[in-house]
Protein backbone atom coordinates (compact mmCIF):
# COMPACT_ATOMS: atom_id res chain seq x y z
CA UNK A 1 0.00 0.00 0.00
CA UNK A 2 1.43 3.36 -0.70
CA UNK A 3 0.37 4.22 2.84
CA UNK A 4 3.32 2.59 3.81
CA UNK A 5 5.90 4.97 1.98
CA UNK A 6 8.19 6.96 4.67
CA UNK A 7 9.21 10.29 3.52
CA UNK A 8 11.39 11.11 6.45
CA UNK A 9 8.67 9.64 8.38
CA UNK A 10 8.26 10.74 12.68
CA UNK A 11 8.26 8.48 14.99
CA UNK A 12 6.61 9.90 17.93
CA UNK A 13 7.79 9.14 21.39
CA UNK A 14 9.04 10.69 24.23
CA UNK A 15 13.02 9.95 24.91
CA UNK A 16 15.36 12.42 25.71
CA UNK A 17 16.36 12.59 21.66
CA UNK A 18 12.92 13.21 20.85
CA UNK A 19 12.91 16.37 23.64
CA UNK A 20 16.05 17.81 22.35
CA UNK A 21 15.70 21.11 20.43
CA UNK A 22 15.22 20.75 16.45
CA UNK A 23 17.36 22.95 15.98
CA UNK A 24 20.39 21.28 18.09
CA UNK A 25 19.23 18.06 16.38
CA UNK A 26 19.99 19.47 13.05
CA UNK A 27 22.92 20.85 14.25
CA UNK A 28 24.44 17.90 16.03
CA UNK A 29 23.41 16.18 12.17
CA UNK A 30 25.62 18.37 10.29
CA UNK A 31 28.13 17.75 13.13
CA UNK A 32 27.92 14.35 12.76
CA UNK A 33 28.34 13.99 9.05
CA UNK A 34 31.34 15.90 9.48
CA UNK A 35 32.81 13.77 12.08
CA UNK A 36 32.21 10.77 9.61
CA UNK A 37 34.52 12.70 6.80
CA UNK A 38 36.97 13.37 9.19
CA UNK A 39 37.55 9.61 10.20
CA UNK A 40 40.40 8.34 8.36
CA UNK A 41 41.22 5.15 10.00
CA UNK A 42 39.47 2.06 11.05
CA UNK A 43 39.72 2.61 14.57
CA UNK A 44 37.78 5.85 14.16
CA UNK A 45 34.42 4.25 12.66
CA UNK A 46 34.43 2.10 16.39
CA UNK A 47 33.06 5.23 18.43
CA UNK A 48 31.15 6.33 15.44
CA UNK A 49 29.28 3.41 15.36
CA UNK A 50 28.62 3.34 19.09
CA UNK A 51 27.93 7.37 19.29
CA UNK A 52 25.26 6.16 16.72
CA UNK A 53 23.78 3.21 18.15
CA UNK A 54 23.36 4.78 21.60
CA UNK A 55 21.58 7.41 20.11
CA UNK A 56 19.36 5.40 18.74
CA UNK A 57 18.72 3.43 21.77
CA UNK A 58 18.52 6.01 23.51
CA UNK A 59 15.60 7.14 21.18
CA UNK A 60 14.20 3.46 21.31
CA UNK A 61 13.82 3.39 17.82
CA UNK A 62 13.23 -0.22 16.21
CA UNK A 63 16.42 -1.60 14.67
CA UNK A 64 14.24 -2.30 11.85
CA UNK A 65 13.71 1.65 11.06
CA UNK A 66 17.59 1.41 10.45
CA UNK A 67 17.03 -1.28 7.49
CA UNK A 68 14.23 0.39 6.48
CA UNK A 69 15.94 3.69 5.45
CA UNK A 70 18.72 1.84 4.11
CA UNK A 71 17.35 -0.26 1.86
CA UNK A 72 16.34 2.69 -1.08
CA UNK A 73 19.58 3.88 -1.31
CA UNK A 74 21.33 -0.05 -1.04
CA UNK A 75 22.01 -0.27 -5.32
CA UNK A 76 24.04 2.86 -4.74
CA UNK A 77 26.48 1.33 -1.43
CA UNK A 78 26.65 -1.89 -3.53
CA UNK A 79 27.66 -0.47 -6.47
CA UNK A 80 30.14 2.30 -4.94
CA UNK A 81 31.49 -0.72 -2.92
CA UNK A 82 32.06 -2.74 -6.19
CA UNK A 83 33.92 0.38 -7.90
CA UNK A 84 36.14 0.39 -4.80
CA UNK A 85 36.64 -3.00 -5.06
CA UNK A 86 38.32 -3.21 -8.22
CA UNK A 87 39.47 0.02 -9.04
CA UNK A 88 41.82 0.97 -5.99
CA UNK A 89 45.36 0.73 -7.21
CA UNK A 90 47.82 -0.92 -4.43
CA UNK A 91 50.27 -3.06 -4.26
CA UNK A 92 48.78 -5.76 -1.66
CA UNK A 93 47.03 -7.34 -4.60
CA UNK A 94 44.32 -10.49 -3.24
CA UNK A 95 43.66 -11.74 -7.21
CA UNK A 96 43.56 -10.01 -10.64
CA UNK A 97 40.98 -10.80 -13.55
CA UNK A 98 41.99 -10.09 -16.97
CA UNK A 99 42.06 -5.87 -16.54
CA UNK A 100 40.77 -6.31 -13.14
CA UNK A 101 42.79 -6.13 -9.57
CA UNK A 102 41.60 -6.59 -5.97
CA UNK A 103 43.54 -4.90 -3.53
CA UNK A 104 43.15 -4.90 0.13
CA UNK A 105 43.79 -1.02 -0.10
CA UNK A 106 40.39 -1.80 -2.50
CA UNK A 107 38.79 -3.90 -0.06
CA UNK A 108 39.24 -1.32 3.03
CA UNK A 109 38.28 1.85 0.88
CA UNK A 110 34.95 0.08 -0.40
CA UNK A 111 34.28 -1.31 3.32
CA UNK A 112 34.80 2.14 4.28
CA UNK A 113 32.58 4.04 1.59
CA UNK A 114 29.92 1.55 2.47
CA UNK A 115 30.32 2.15 6.07
CA UNK A 116 30.08 5.66 6.04
CA UNK A 117 27.25 5.67 3.69
CA UNK A 118 25.31 3.77 5.93
CA UNK A 119 26.18 6.01 8.70
CA UNK A 120 25.32 8.99 7.20
CA UNK A 121 21.88 7.28 6.54
CA UNK A 122 21.43 6.07 9.58
CA UNK A 123 22.29 9.55 11.30
CA UNK A 124 20.24 11.64 9.44
CA UNK A 125 17.11 9.30 9.34
CA UNK A 126 17.86 9.43 13.15
CA UNK A 127 17.12 12.88 13.15
CA UNK A 128 13.82 12.96 10.95
CA UNK A 129 12.59 9.82 12.97
CA UNK A 130 12.46 11.94 16.19
CA UNK A 131 11.56 15.25 14.90
CA UNK A 132 8.37 16.16 13.77
CA UNK A 133 8.62 18.09 10.38
CA UNK A 134 6.93 20.83 11.15
CA UNK A 135 9.43 21.62 14.33
CA UNK A 136 11.68 20.70 11.72
CA UNK A 137 11.05 23.60 9.38
CA UNK A 138 10.93 25.31 12.46
CA UNK A 139 14.39 24.98 13.34
CA UNK A 140 15.82 25.55 9.44
CA UNK A 141 13.87 29.05 9.80
CA UNK A 142 15.78 29.86 12.71
CA UNK A 143 18.54 28.37 11.89
CA UNK A 144 18.48 30.18 8.42
CA UNK A 145 17.42 33.61 10.47
CA UNK A 146 20.80 35.46 9.78
CA UNK A 147 20.19 35.55 5.69
CA UNK A 148 17.20 37.45 6.00
CA UNK A 149 20.09 40.43 6.31
CA UNK A 150 20.71 39.84 2.39
CA UNK A 151 16.91 39.47 1.97
CA UNK A 152 16.25 35.84 1.25
CA UNK A 153 12.91 34.74 1.61
CA UNK A 154 13.70 32.63 4.71
CA UNK A 155 10.22 32.89 6.04
CA UNK A 156 8.59 31.95 2.55
CA UNK A 157 10.74 29.38 2.29
CA UNK A 158 9.90 28.07 5.37
CA UNK A 159 5.95 27.97 5.31
CA UNK A 160 6.51 26.75 1.78
CA UNK A 161 7.84 23.61 3.11
CA UNK A 162 5.77 23.29 6.05
CA UNK A 163 2.97 23.61 4.04
CA UNK A 164 4.80 20.72 1.33
CA UNK A 165 5.29 18.47 4.34
CA UNK A 166 1.59 18.84 5.81
CA UNK A 167 -0.07 18.19 2.28
CA UNK A 168 2.25 14.47 1.63
CA UNK A 169 0.22 12.66 4.02
CA UNK A 170 -3.04 14.23 2.80
CA UNK A 171 -1.95 13.68 -0.79
CA UNK A 172 -0.97 9.90 -0.94
CA UNK A 173 -4.24 9.47 1.18
CA UNK A 174 -5.71 10.85 -1.56
CA UNK A 175 -3.84 9.53 -3.84
CA UNK A 176 -5.04 5.93 -1.89
CA UNK A 177 -8.50 6.82 -2.59
CA UNK A 178 -8.43 7.63 -5.83
CA UNK A 179 -6.44 4.63 -6.86
CA UNK A 180 -9.65 2.71 -4.89
CA UNK A 181 -11.85 4.01 -6.39
CA UNK A 182 -10.55 3.68 -10.34
CA UNK A 183 -10.06 -0.10 -9.12
CA UNK A 184 -13.06 -0.95 -8.10
CA UNK A 185 -13.76 0.47 -11.67
CA UNK A 186 -11.52 -2.30 -12.58
CA UNK A 187 -8.70 -0.18 -13.68
CA UNK A 188 -5.61 -2.55 -14.03
CA UNK A 189 -2.61 -1.33 -12.43
CA UNK A 190 -0.52 -4.35 -11.84
CA UNK A 191 -0.05 -6.20 -15.63
CA UNK A 192 0.82 -5.41 -18.69
CA UNK A 193 3.98 -3.41 -20.55
CA UNK A 194 5.51 0.02 -19.78
CA UNK A 195 3.06 2.12 -21.76
CA UNK A 196 0.04 0.31 -20.47
CA UNK A 197 1.27 0.97 -16.73
CA UNK A 198 2.24 4.70 -17.69
CA UNK A 199 -1.61 4.58 -19.84
CA UNK A 200 -2.89 3.16 -16.00
CA UNK A 201 -2.15 6.03 -14.28
CA UNK A 202 -4.07 9.09 -16.44
CA UNK A 203 -7.38 7.63 -14.33
CA UNK A 204 -5.21 8.71 -11.08
CA UNK A 205 -3.04 11.72 -11.92
CA UNK A 206 -6.04 13.59 -13.50
CA UNK A 207 -8.11 13.34 -10.34
CA UNK A 208 -4.96 13.87 -8.18
CA UNK A 209 -3.83 17.18 -9.68
CA UNK A 210 -7.33 18.63 -9.63
CA UNK A 211 -7.48 18.28 -6.05
CA UNK A 212 -4.12 19.39 -5.38
CA UNK A 213 -5.16 22.66 -6.59
CA UNK A 214 -8.42 22.54 -5.40
CA UNK A 215 -6.71 22.28 -2.00
CA UNK A 216 -4.34 24.63 -2.60
CA UNK A 217 -6.94 27.33 -3.68
CA UNK A 218 -8.90 26.56 -0.55
CA UNK A 219 -5.62 27.00 1.58
CA UNK A 220 -4.87 30.19 0.13
CA UNK A 221 -8.28 31.56 0.45
CA UNK A 222 -8.28 30.01 4.49
CA UNK A 223 -4.85 32.26 4.87
CA UNK A 224 -5.70 35.47 3.53
CA UNK A 225 -9.26 34.80 5.49
CA UNK A 226 -6.58 34.91 8.90
CA UNK A 227 -4.47 37.83 7.49
CA UNK A 228 -1.90 36.29 6.64
CA UNK A 229 0.82 38.32 5.38
CA UNK A 230 4.10 36.80 5.33
CA UNK A 231 6.64 36.55 8.56
CA UNK A 232 6.95 40.15 8.98
CA UNK A 233 6.72 41.18 12.53
CA UNK A 234 4.69 37.49 13.16
CA UNK A 235 4.97 36.11 16.70
CA UNK A 236 5.28 32.19 17.40
CA UNK A 237 3.03 30.09 19.97
CA UNK A 238 5.54 27.76 20.24
CA UNK A 239 9.25 29.03 21.16
CA UNK A 240 12.22 27.01 20.76
CA UNK A 241 14.40 26.77 23.81
CA UNK A 242 17.78 25.30 24.37
CA UNK A 243 18.13 23.03 27.33
CA UNK A 244 20.69 21.31 29.56
CA UNK A 245 19.79 18.32 27.60
CA UNK A 246 21.04 20.06 24.29
CA UNK A 247 24.55 21.35 25.85
CA UNK A 248 24.62 17.10 26.62
CA UNK A 249 24.24 16.63 23.20
CA UNK A 250 26.58 18.87 22.03
CA UNK A 251 29.19 18.11 24.38
CA UNK A 252 28.95 14.26 24.02
CA UNK A 253 29.61 14.65 20.34
CA UNK A 254 32.39 17.27 20.27
CA UNK A 255 34.25 15.15 22.55
CA UNK A 256 33.33 12.33 20.06
CA UNK A 257 35.34 14.30 17.19
CA UNK A 258 38.11 15.12 19.83
CA UNK A 259 37.85 11.02 20.05
CA UNK A 260 38.16 10.61 16.78
CA UNK A 261 40.89 13.20 15.74
CA UNK A 262 42.90 11.73 18.09
CA UNK A 263 42.18 8.38 16.97
CA UNK A 264 43.05 10.08 13.51
CA UNK A 265 46.78 11.32 14.67
CA UNK A 266 47.74 8.11 16.61
CA UNK A 267 50.63 6.54 14.42
CA UNK A 268 49.00 3.11 13.55
CA UNK A 269 52.20 1.51 11.74
CA UNK A 270 50.43 -2.01 11.28
CA UNK A 271 47.83 -0.62 9.05
CA UNK A 272 50.42 0.62 6.51
CA UNK A 273 49.44 -2.01 4.15
CA UNK A 274 46.20 -0.70 3.68
CA UNK A 275 46.45 2.70 3.14
CA UNK B 1 -25.60 -13.76 -5.53
CA UNK B 2 -24.89 -13.99 -2.16
CA UNK B 3 -21.88 -12.20 -0.41
CA UNK B 4 -21.06 -13.23 3.29
CA UNK B 5 -17.37 -12.61 5.66
CA UNK B 6 -16.09 -15.15 7.84
CA UNK B 7 -14.57 -13.68 11.15
CA UNK B 8 -13.00 -11.04 9.14
CA UNK B 9 -9.81 -8.70 10.66
CA UNK B 10 -8.28 -6.58 9.23
CA UNK B 11 -5.58 -4.19 10.61
CA UNK B 12 -4.00 -0.78 9.35
CA UNK B 13 -0.28 -0.45 10.08
CA UNK B 14 0.67 -3.56 11.74
CA UNK B 15 4.05 -3.41 13.40
CA UNK B 16 3.82 0.14 14.35
CA UNK B 17 3.01 2.35 16.94
CA UNK B 18 0.25 3.64 14.40
CA UNK B 19 -1.34 0.27 14.90
CA UNK B 20 -4.77 -0.21 14.92
CA UNK B 21 -8.02 -2.77 13.96
CA UNK B 22 -10.22 -1.54 12.10
CA UNK B 23 -12.62 -4.27 11.70
CA UNK B 24 -12.35 -7.28 13.74
CA UNK B 25 -14.30 -10.50 13.65
CA UNK B 26 -17.23 -9.47 11.64
CA UNK B 27 -18.87 -12.49 10.04
CA UNK B 28 -21.90 -11.73 8.32
CA UNK B 29 -24.24 -12.93 4.98
CA UNK B 30 -26.10 -10.68 2.77
CA UNK B 31 -28.37 -12.72 0.35
CA UNK B 32 -29.55 -11.79 -2.75
CA UNK B 33 -31.22 -9.01 -3.20
CA UNK B 34 -31.39 -7.62 -0.07
CA UNK B 35 -31.44 -3.70 0.50
CA UNK B 36 -28.80 -3.33 3.65
CA UNK B 37 -28.54 0.32 5.48
CA UNK B 38 -25.07 0.51 6.74
CA UNK B 39 -25.01 2.87 9.76
CA UNK B 40 -22.32 3.51 12.20
CA UNK B 41 -19.85 6.51 13.12
CA UNK B 42 -17.18 7.86 11.79
CA UNK B 43 -13.92 5.42 12.60
CA UNK B 44 -16.07 2.37 13.50
CA UNK B 45 -15.02 0.21 10.64
CA UNK B 46 -17.70 0.31 7.72
CA UNK B 47 -15.33 1.92 5.28
CA UNK B 48 -13.23 -0.73 5.97
CA UNK B 49 -15.82 -3.21 5.83
CA UNK B 50 -16.93 -2.35 2.31
CA UNK B 51 -13.86 -1.91 0.83
CA UNK B 52 -13.41 -5.60 1.84
CA UNK B 53 -16.12 -7.18 0.11
CA UNK B 54 -15.27 -5.87 -3.44
CA UNK B 55 -11.28 -7.35 -2.71
CA UNK B 56 -9.55 -3.75 -2.99
CA UNK B 57 -8.14 -4.38 1.20
CA UNK B 58 -6.98 -8.17 1.62
CA UNK B 59 -8.55 -9.17 5.16
CA UNK B 60 -5.51 -10.05 7.63
CA UNK B 61 -7.41 -12.50 8.92
CA UNK B 62 -10.75 -14.87 8.09
CA UNK B 63 -12.66 -14.82 4.46
CA UNK B 64 -14.96 -12.84 2.07
CA UNK B 65 -16.83 -15.23 0.29
CA UNK B 66 -18.74 -14.52 -3.18
CA UNK B 67 -21.36 -17.40 -3.58
CA UNK B 68 -19.61 -19.77 -0.99
CA UNK B 69 -16.22 -18.98 -3.17
CA UNK B 70 -12.77 -17.15 -0.85
CA UNK B 71 -13.30 -14.54 -3.38
CA UNK B 72 -8.49 -14.39 -2.53
CA UNK B 73 -8.49 -17.91 -3.36
CA UNK B 74 -9.52 -17.81 -7.01
CA UNK B 75 -5.84 -16.56 -7.92
CA UNK B 76 -4.37 -13.16 -9.58
CA UNK B 77 -7.48 -12.09 -11.36
CA UNK B 78 -9.36 -9.75 -7.79
CA UNK B 79 -10.70 -7.88 -10.88
CA UNK B 80 -13.72 -10.28 -11.47
CA UNK B 81 -14.50 -9.59 -8.24
CA UNK B 82 -14.78 -6.42 -8.73
CA UNK B 83 -16.83 -6.22 -11.66
CA UNK B 84 -19.54 -8.59 -9.40
CA UNK B 85 -19.45 -6.27 -6.77
CA UNK B 86 -19.29 -2.52 -7.43
CA UNK B 87 -18.08 -0.08 -5.00
CA UNK B 88 -18.74 3.56 -5.04
CA UNK B 89 -17.06 5.51 -3.02
CA UNK B 90 -17.68 8.64 -1.22
CA UNK B 91 -17.59 12.08 -3.08
CA UNK B 92 -17.09 10.05 -6.15
CA UNK B 93 -16.66 12.92 -8.45
CA UNK B 94 -13.39 13.43 -7.62
CA UNK B 95 -12.59 10.29 -9.39
CA UNK B 96 -13.80 11.81 -12.93
CA UNK B 97 -10.94 12.03 -15.36
CA UNK B 98 -12.21 11.33 -18.46
CA UNK B 99 -12.54 14.01 -21.72
CA UNK B 100 -16.29 13.05 -21.71
CA UNK B 101 -19.57 11.99 -19.64
CA UNK B 102 -19.57 9.30 -22.12
CA UNK B 103 -16.14 8.06 -21.91
CA UNK B 104 -15.80 7.94 -18.04
CA UNK B 105 -18.86 5.76 -17.86
CA UNK B 106 -17.90 3.63 -20.40
CA UNK B 107 -14.37 3.11 -18.27
CA UNK B 108 -15.58 0.41 -16.22
CA UNK B 109 -17.75 -1.67 -18.65
CA UNK B 110 -14.34 -0.85 -20.69
CA UNK B 111 -11.85 -2.73 -18.60
CA UNK B 112 -14.49 -5.50 -18.33
CA UNK B 113 -13.74 -6.42 -22.29
CA UNK B 114 -16.90 -5.69 -23.37
CA UNK B 115 -17.45 -4.57 -27.07
CA UNK B 116 -18.55 -1.22 -28.14
CA UNK B 117 -21.88 -1.88 -28.86
CA UNK B 118 -22.54 -3.62 -25.18
CA UNK B 119 -20.62 -0.34 -23.86
CA UNK B 120 -22.86 1.50 -25.54
CA UNK B 121 -25.89 0.43 -24.03
CA UNK B 122 -24.64 -0.08 -20.33
CA UNK B 123 -23.82 3.60 -20.75
CA UNK B 124 -27.00 4.89 -21.84
CA UNK B 125 -28.53 2.49 -18.81
CA UNK B 126 -26.55 3.02 -16.40
CA UNK B 127 -26.88 7.16 -16.94
CA UNK B 128 -30.57 7.10 -16.90
CA UNK B 129 -30.99 4.68 -13.41
CA UNK B 130 -28.31 7.26 -11.77
CA UNK B 131 -30.95 10.23 -13.39
CA UNK B 132 -27.90 11.47 -15.38
CA UNK B 133 -29.44 13.71 -18.62
CA UNK B 134 -28.96 11.65 -21.41
CA UNK B 135 -27.96 14.39 -23.60
CA UNK B 136 -25.13 16.18 -21.69
CA UNK B 137 -23.24 12.34 -22.00
CA UNK B 138 -20.71 14.47 -24.56
CA UNK B 139 -20.11 17.56 -22.10
CA UNK B 140 -16.93 17.53 -19.97
CA UNK B 141 -17.37 16.20 -16.69
CA UNK B 142 -15.80 19.54 -15.05
CA UNK B 143 -18.05 21.59 -17.11
CA UNK B 144 -21.33 19.87 -14.74
CA UNK B 145 -23.05 21.06 -11.55
CA UNK B 146 -21.98 19.16 -8.46
CA UNK B 147 -24.70 17.06 -8.55
CA UNK B 148 -24.46 15.83 -11.68
CA UNK B 149 -20.78 14.95 -11.18
CA UNK B 150 -22.01 12.58 -8.43
CA UNK B 151 -24.58 10.87 -10.53
CA UNK B 152 -22.07 10.79 -13.76
CA UNK B 153 -19.99 8.81 -10.95
CA UNK B 154 -22.81 6.49 -9.59
CA UNK B 155 -23.61 5.81 -13.47
CA UNK B 156 -19.56 5.10 -13.78
CA UNK B 157 -19.79 1.87 -11.02
CA UNK B 158 -23.78 1.22 -12.56
CA UNK B 159 -22.45 0.34 -16.12
CA UNK B 160 -20.82 -2.36 -15.08
CA UNK B 161 -23.82 -3.99 -13.96
CA UNK B 162 -22.61 -5.32 -10.61
CA UNK B 163 -24.55 -7.98 -9.14
CA UNK B 164 -23.78 -5.79 -5.71
CA UNK B 165 -24.21 -2.56 -5.18
CA UNK B 166 -22.14 -0.15 -2.34
CA UNK B 167 -22.62 3.06 -1.98
CA UNK B 168 -20.19 5.13 0.47
CA UNK B 169 -22.64 8.03 1.76
CA UNK B 170 -23.71 8.51 -1.69
CA UNK B 171 -26.18 11.66 -0.86
CA UNK B 172 -23.67 13.55 1.16
CA UNK B 173 -22.83 17.38 0.96
CA UNK B 174 -25.86 17.57 -1.77
CA UNK B 175 -29.06 19.66 -0.96
CA UNK B 176 -32.10 17.96 0.72
CA UNK B 177 -33.43 18.46 -2.68
CA UNK B 178 -30.70 16.38 -4.17
CA UNK B 179 -30.28 13.95 -1.51
CA UNK B 180 -33.80 12.78 -2.21
CA UNK B 181 -33.47 12.24 -5.72
CA UNK B 182 -30.60 10.13 -5.70
CA UNK B 183 -31.59 8.44 -2.72
CA UNK B 184 -34.86 7.68 -4.78
CA UNK B 185 -33.00 6.71 -7.74
CA UNK B 186 -30.94 4.36 -5.87
CA UNK B 187 -34.41 2.47 -4.97
CA UNK B 188 -36.03 2.81 -8.29
CA UNK B 189 -32.59 1.05 -9.19
CA UNK B 190 -33.05 -1.63 -6.21
CA UNK B 191 -36.71 -2.13 -7.56
CA UNK B 192 -35.66 -2.72 -11.18
CA UNK B 193 -32.74 -4.75 -11.07
CA UNK B 194 -33.25 -6.77 -8.35
CA UNK B 195 -29.21 -6.76 -7.12
CA UNK B 196 -28.24 -6.64 -3.81
CA UNK B 197 -27.58 -2.42 -2.43
CA UNK B 198 -25.88 -1.55 0.15
CA UNK B 199 -26.20 1.52 1.26
CA UNK B 200 -23.84 3.65 3.97
CA UNK B 201 -25.46 6.39 5.39
CA UNK B 202 -25.12 8.62 8.66
CA UNK B 203 -28.51 9.07 8.25
CA UNK B 204 -30.79 7.15 10.69
CA UNK B 205 -33.92 8.71 8.21
CA UNK B 206 -32.30 7.78 5.20
CA UNK B 207 -31.71 4.09 6.69
CA UNK B 208 -35.42 3.87 7.70
CA UNK B 209 -36.72 4.94 4.32
CA UNK B 210 -34.81 2.64 2.24
CA UNK B 211 -33.33 -0.12 4.00
CA UNK B 212 -34.84 -3.93 4.62
CA UNK B 213 -32.19 -4.61 7.15
CA UNK B 214 -30.09 -2.83 8.75
CA UNK B 215 -25.96 -3.19 9.88
CA UNK B 216 -25.02 -1.34 12.38
CA UNK B 217 -21.18 -0.60 13.37
CA UNK B 218 -19.91 0.34 16.28
CA UNK B 219 -16.21 0.29 17.28
CA UNK B 220 -14.66 -1.88 14.64
CA UNK B 221 -17.63 -4.70 15.49
CA UNK B 222 -21.06 -5.45 14.05
CA UNK B 223 -23.38 -4.18 16.69
CA UNK B 224 -26.16 -5.33 14.96
CA UNK B 225 -27.48 -7.22 11.79
CA UNK B 226 -31.00 -6.58 11.71
CA UNK B 227 -34.23 -6.05 10.18
CA UNK B 228 -35.32 -2.53 10.48
CA UNK B 229 -38.03 -3.39 13.13
CA UNK B 230 -35.83 -5.11 15.28
CA UNK B 231 -32.40 -2.86 15.11
CA UNK B 232 -34.59 0.38 16.07
CA UNK B 233 -36.49 -1.61 18.86
CA UNK B 234 -32.82 -1.48 21.02
CA UNK B 235 -33.59 2.23 20.87
CA UNK B 236 -31.86 2.89 24.22
CA UNK B 237 -28.80 0.66 23.28
CA UNK B 238 -28.52 2.67 20.42
CA UNK B 239 -28.59 6.13 22.09
CA UNK B 240 -25.62 4.33 24.67
CA UNK B 241 -23.45 4.38 21.29
CA UNK B 242 -24.26 7.82 20.74
CA UNK B 243 -26.34 6.80 17.24
CA UNK B 244 -30.21 7.67 17.70
CA UNK B 245 -32.74 6.42 16.14
CA UNK B 246 -35.14 7.99 13.24
CA UNK B 247 -36.65 11.62 14.75
CA UNK B 248 -40.09 10.60 13.78
CA UNK B 249 -39.38 7.43 16.10
CA UNK B 250 -38.71 9.33 19.19
CA UNK B 251 -41.79 11.32 18.38
CA UNK B 252 -44.04 8.45 18.94
CA UNK B 253 -42.26 6.85 21.96
CA UNK B 254 -42.26 10.09 23.72
CA UNK B 255 -46.49 10.00 22.79
CA UNK B 256 -46.50 6.41 23.96
CA UNK B 257 -44.60 7.11 27.20
CA UNK B 258 -47.11 10.11 27.75
CA UNK B 259 -50.11 7.16 27.27
CA UNK B 260 -51.32 7.89 23.98
CA UNK B 261 -52.34 4.42 21.78
CA UNK B 262 -49.62 4.60 19.40
CA UNK B 263 -47.42 1.89 17.83
CA UNK B 264 -43.87 2.27 18.77
CA UNK B 265 -42.31 0.70 15.30
CA UNK B 266 -42.37 3.83 13.25
CA UNK B 267 -39.61 4.71 11.40
CA UNK B 268 -41.05 7.07 8.58
CA UNK B 269 -42.91 10.27 8.15
CA UNK B 270 -45.58 8.99 5.92
CA UNK B 271 -46.02 6.08 8.04
CA UNK B 272 -46.15 8.58 11.28
CA UNK B 273 -48.71 10.69 9.09
CA UNK B 274 -51.45 8.07 8.73
CA UNK B 275 -50.92 6.72 12.08
CA UNK B 276 -51.14 10.30 13.51
CA UNK B 277 -54.35 10.75 11.22
CA UNK B 278 -56.34 7.83 11.98
CA UNK B 279 -55.41 8.74 15.75
CA UNK B 280 -56.56 12.22 15.53
CA UNK B 281 -59.43 10.33 13.49
CA UNK B 282 -60.77 8.37 15.68
CA UNK B 283 -60.28 10.76 18.49
CA UNK B 284 -62.18 13.32 16.80
CA UNK B 285 -64.86 10.59 16.52
CA UNK B 286 -65.36 9.56 19.79
CA UNK B 287 -65.40 13.53 21.26
CA UNK B 288 -68.64 13.33 19.49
Amino acid sequence: MLKDITIGQYFPGHSVVHRMDPRMKLILTIFYIVILFVVSNPFGFIPSVLFLAGAYMVAKIPVKMIARSIKPILPIILFTSILNLFFINGDSVIFTLGPLHMTWQGVYTAFRMALRLVLLIAGTSLMTYTTSPISLTDAIEQLLGPLKLVHFPVHELAMMMSIALRFIPTLVEETDKIMSAQKARGADMESGGLIHRAKALVPILIPLFLSACRRAEDLALAMECRCYRGGEGRTRMKQLHYSQLDFMGLLITVILLAVVIVLNLIPMPFLNWLM
Amino acid sequence: MVISTEHLTYTYSAGTPFEKVAVRDVSLTIGGGEMVGVIGHTGSGKSTLIQHLNGLLKPTSGRVLLDGKDIWAAGPDIRQVRFHVGLVFQYPEYQLFEETVYKDIAFGPKNMGLDDKEIDKRVHEAAEFAGFPTDLLDKSPFELSGGQKRRAAIAGVIAMEPDILILDEPAAGLDPRGRNKILQQIREYHAFTGNTVLLVSHSMEDVANFADKILVMNNAEVFAYDTVERVFARSEELKKIRLSVPQVTNVFHRLAADGLPVPENVYTVPYAKKKLLRLLGKGGRSDA
